[in-house]
């Protein structure tokens, strides 16, 4: 967390991310750059899906309908932040020749989103029941 | 997205400055995509039963998020263009992007709620 906190004050200092270590080749900022705008698609589609809850699943009880809803907004957001964490930590990470940061968020990611879709179905079904 | 090469293969180093702009180009391109995606479907909960003042503004808002994203895109994609080996791609400008995108689904929650 104290590492996010940290993190947090490179995003808006470009400066001093260019002062660590040397300029890698182009390509390999690049690669990031495009693993950055592949999660920050991840983050919208989640916020999308957001929206599609809440806009084609009408017939669910208001509590459920807007809770999937929130948490996949609060999915989204969590996604996108930790996008642009993750690409500060890869850049610097590269200009200093270390290792590339390993991550659990994935992992999670995966988890939380094949919790929120059986959660979907049981809901679905449940909810068109009663 | 099918992005592997086969790693017995060598590429010609000339060849790649051209590939890799042009692919990260295309990457923002898709992101403003799923941007649109994300600002009809605000739209389209605006509209759908009741408008409210809040929700208008709430939508309003997203609509500005999303021409921001364009923005950024567009600037971005300029900058790639501009020269053979491209300027690196500014934190500020990353952060900016994410915040537009937490932006939009906060004003998403707000319509949903």
């Amino acid at each position: 967390m104290i590492e996010f906190v940290r993190n947090v004050r490179l995003w808006f200092a470009p400066a001093e991310v260019r002062r660590d270590g040397e300029t890698p080749d182009y390509r390999f900022s690049l690669a990031n750059e495009r693993t950055f705008l592949a999660w920050l698609r991840t983050a919208l589609a989640l916020i999308g899906g957001g929206f599609a809850v809440d806009q084609f699943l009408p017939d669910l009880r208001w509590g459920w309908r807007v809770g999937l809803a929130l948490a996949l907004l609060a999915a989204g957001v969590l996604c996108s932040l930790r996008a642009v964490n993750h690409w500060v930590r890869c850049e610097r990470a590269m200009r200093r020749g270390e290792d590339l940061p390993v991550s659990r968020f994935p992992a999670l990611l995966s988890l939380v989103v094949a919790v929120v879709a059986v959660a979907m179905v049981v809901v679905v079904l449940v909810g068109w029941e009663g | 997205m099918g992005r592997v090469s086969p790693p017995a293969v060598r590429r010609d180093p000339d060849r790649d400055p051209g590939l890799q702009p042009e692919r990260t180009r295309l990457a923002w391109r898709r992101t403003t995509l799923s941007g649109t995606v994300v600002a009809v479907l605000a739209v389209k909960t605006t509209l759908h039963g009741g408008v409210s003042a809040a929700g208008i503004v709430a939508c309003a808002l997203c609509c500005v998020l999303w021409l921001g994203v364009l923005g950024l895109a567009h600037r971005r994609i300029r900058a790639l263009a501009a020269t053979p080996g491209p300027v690196a791609f500014a934190p500020r400008h990353a952060a900016a992007a994410v915040l537009c995108t937490v932006a939009m689904a906060v004003c998403g929650a707000a319509l949903v709620l």
